[in-house]
């Protein structure tokens, strides 16, 4: 899996490199020790991007007029519609379903399989293909308390105080009491784990968890859940709309949510779907590129849901909080950004800096950990130059040190292939890494049946917020994706099952409108954004 | 300057940074890429591409998010390709090779001409998972495709028409959920869930003030 080296490392990161290899085997033996919550907190306050009050806007208009939010994502909540309401015939139907579901993700297939096991007429709308969405890339695991010397309550315990106590305690609730049951539910539909030969799931530690709960599958944990979930999808025939955006979401005259405006990305053809009740599973925003960072994001995190969402009246929570992973990849460029799994740490390799010492204990929650190595880059001078900006050591021989011979080809074979395409061997060499833009833990703020502020405008998975608080731990998204995308297909089809639909309006466009220039937003910025805009400037 | 080199997008040449990737090479060129992008980072299986370098007779199949561009490179990318899948009910599937022989027997087809592993895009032994599957061997062929990314190349490449990454798939479900063994600890821990066992523990932690969250979450005992 390793290729010919076409990485160039600069003389200054194979000088630092030999430091590394020479502290080696006094770092693997080395256990540092975790801060403490002062400590944490003036680290956060100091480094964490989210604290950075300039690269944040107050919103002027909409239900979350006079909170902040990131400028970028500032002017696309505040940003104009993409069509007038002229613009669409809502006599003419295109599709008229029960369940509509705008994301083809894991929230959204998990949605999808559920309303249609409850009998709902169910589609499934994505601007480009079913799984092609951060859960596909989702590599390190999923948590679930399902082992003897663990519970729900210590799960909801680490997640609580990992979100600086602030998730809402009933989706919390929700998420740590319906885990053993998400794992088992994937189970049965075929998703492989890492087992023992007796059956007993293979759990290690992710950054902040007091108990080895991450189930996996390898380094493809969030492929091998998305892959099985399209199947099923596929193999119950439900109608999947690829490479269709939702543009516009459709309300009724009592101002229910009722359906979408579409859109074909490639024609640009506008479509007419009416439903019963809508689910928004339309996953993150990394591909805004908040405060300059890169992102580990797949290409159409864009943040629509929120955009959406927030036109129609659905409240924004925590909108202001991004998870930025610790450690992307830092070099080589043409992986910039890219996501080094968290698992990585969980089997023991450790942070170094350019002189080769451990700085920190491997394992904090991500919002540290990251925060952490910003400082230890920047303000205490000991990281390395790489194209793109900084980087430092993240030593994985130390896995095979630690685990044996073969143990990262067995359990991250996905990071092994990542700088193996560029000659770096990990089982050999550290790699350098920096934090990336990974996660929104803030969205669509939803009660535990799943449903908006917008009655019948449900909402699961990333778009969501509140479930985690202001931080997320490793492996709880890809557990959250399945209990809210599951809980929201179930409770979306048994509300629809009672709904009369009225005349469908789109008057909230030019209501929107009308308070933007009431609150004096002047833009031209259109949006949902749909896809980031990478071509080159002449 | 930086270092430039030729490529041939779909036989027209732009001149590129050599540092690109292929698909870092198009959006200089200035595609605003639509199909054939998805995840960018090797996951996801939508930028199929296929390449011959200018002089050189053998031709490759690479992931555009993935690959450095190279001189003379000419690239056409496969943002689709038209695998059969087959629908089924995993509930009721056989666990036997006979449901390959109803799904997909044009696996037993394969004339071994290894055209599908040359092209795996993943550097798969995609032959030797069809083979597996053909014998019913579920585990190894599941094992043997478990990092397939499904992006279709392998088909594009077989005489025989087989839809390789949907027949890895089929075989990963199956020993998933029928022949991979039984997690006794998830079981019991689902029971204890629908039997009330966590219900007062949870409540209460639900309704403690934040400061005596903070003080448990503070001294909770860390497993080593």
């Amino acid at each position: 899996m390793v290729e010919k080296r076409t990485a160039v490392y600069t003389e200054a990161m194979l000088e630092s490199m030999k430091k590394v290899e020479a502290a080696r085997a006094a770092n693997t033996a080395f256990e540092p020790r975790r801060m403490t919550a002062e400590e944490k907190e003036t680290l956060l306050a100091t480094y964490h991007p989210d604290y950075k009050q300039s690269e944040f806007e107050v919103l002027k208009a909409g239900v979350n007029k006079g909170g902040k939010v990131p400028t970028e994502l500032a002017a696309l909540l505040q940003g104009k519609s993409r069509i007038s309401a002229s613009d669409v015939d809502l006599s003419k139907i295109d599709y008229d379903v029960d369940v509509l579901i705008i994301g083809g993700g894991g929230a959204g297939a998990s949605a999808a399989i559920e309303a249609h096991e409850n009998g709902a007429n169910t589609m499934i709308v994505t601007k480009l293909r079913i799984g092609d969405a951060n859960t596909m890339m989702a590599e390190g695991g999923i948590q679930a308390a399902d082992k003897p010397n663990d519970s729900p309550a210590i799960h909801y315990l680490d997640a609580f105080g990992g979100g600086h106590f602030a998730a809402k305690p009933e989706l919390l609730r929700k998420l740590v009491c319906d885990a053993p049951e998400a794992i088992q539910w994937l189970n049965e539909l075929g998703v492989e784990f890492d087992k023992t030969p007796d059956g007993t799931m293979v759990t290690t530690h992710g950054g902040g968890t007091s108990r080895k709960r991450m189930h996996a599958a390898k380094d493809y944990s969030g492929a091998e859940i998305m892959r099985t979930l399209r199947d099923e999808v596929l193999n119950r025939g439900i109608p999947v709309i690829d490479f269709t955006s939702a543009i516009e979401l459709i309300l009724d005259e009592n101002g229910k949510c009722a359906g979408a405006v579409l859109k074909n990305m490639e024609t640009g053809e506008l479509l007419v779907a009416r439903a019963k009740t809508v689910i928004m599973a339309t996953g993150g925003a990394g591909r805004l590129h908040y405060q300059g960072f890169p992102t580990s994001n797949h290409y159409g995190a864009t943040a629509d849901g929120l955009v959406l969402g927030y036109r129609v009246g659905a409240k924004l929570l925590y909108a202001d909080t991004l998870q930025y992973h610790p450690t992307g990849a830092a070099f080589p460029e043409q992986i910039f950004g890219a996501l080094v799994t968290e698992k990585v740490r969980s089997l023991g390799a450790k942070l170094v800096n350019a002189n080769g010492e451990v700085f920190m204990h491997p394992l904090e929650t991500r919002d540290v950990s990251a925060a952490s190595i910003i400082r230890e880059c920047t303000a205490r001078g000991n990281g390395l130059e790489t194209s793109d900006g900084l980087g430092l050591w993240l030593d994985t021989p130390m896995i095979e040190l630690k685990g044996g011979e073969g143990t990262i080809e067995k359990r991250i074979p996905a990071m092994l292939r990542m700088f193996g395409k560029y000659g770096i061997d990990i089982r050999k060499e550290p790699i350098l890494v920096f934090p990336t833009l990974h996660y929104q833990n803030g969205g669509l703020d939803i009660t535990a049946d799943g449903m908006t502020g917008v009655e019948n405008l449900y909402a699961a998975g990333e778009v969501v917020g509140g479930i985690h608080g202001r931080n997320r731990l490793m492996g709880n998204s890809l557990l959250d994706i399945i209990v809210f995308g599951r809980n929201a297909g179930q409770q979306a089809s048994e509300k629809a099952k009672t709904v009369t639909l009225g005349a469908l309006t789109l008057d909230h466009i030019a209501k929107f409108e009308a308070e933007l220039a009431e609150s004096g937003v002047e833009t031209d910025v259109q949006s949902p954004k749909l896809l980031p805009d990478y071509t080159r400037k002449v | 300057m930086e270092n430039m080199v030729n490529v041939f997008l779909f036989g027209k040449k732009y001149e590129v940074p050599s540092s690109l990737t292929i698909m870092g090479a198009m959006e200089y060129a200035g595609y605003q890429l639509v199909r054939g992008c998805g995840c960018r980072n090797g996951f996801c299986g939508a930028c199929a591409t296929i390449y011959r370098i200018k002089g050189e007779r053998e031709l490759k199949a690479c992931l555009a998010c993935q690959t450095k561009v190279e001189e003379g490179m000419y690239v056409a990318t496969l943002p689709f390709f038209p695998l059969v899948k087959q629908v089924y009910d995993i509930e009721k599937v056989p666990v036997s090779e006979a449901v390959m022989m109803q799904l997909y027997p044009e696996i037993y087809s394969c004339i071994g001409c290894n055209a599908c592993t040359k092209a795996c895009t993943q550097g798969l032994n995609v032959m030797q998972y069809i083979a597996y599957a053909q014998r019913g061997d579920f585990e190894a062929c599941a094992e043997e495709s478990f990092d397939c990314v499904m992006c279709g190349v392998c088909s594009s490449r077989c005489p025989a028409g087989i839809s390789h990454p949907q027949v890895g798939v089929l075989a990963r479900r199956i020993n998933g959920k029928y022949l991979a063994p039984k997690s006794e600890h998830l079981e019991n821990r689902v029971q204890e869930i629908k039997d009330g066992t966590f219900e007062k523990l949870i409540q209460a932690l639900m309704q403690k003030p934040v400061s005596e969250m903070k003080e448990l979450y503070n001294n909770r005992e860390i497993e080593k």
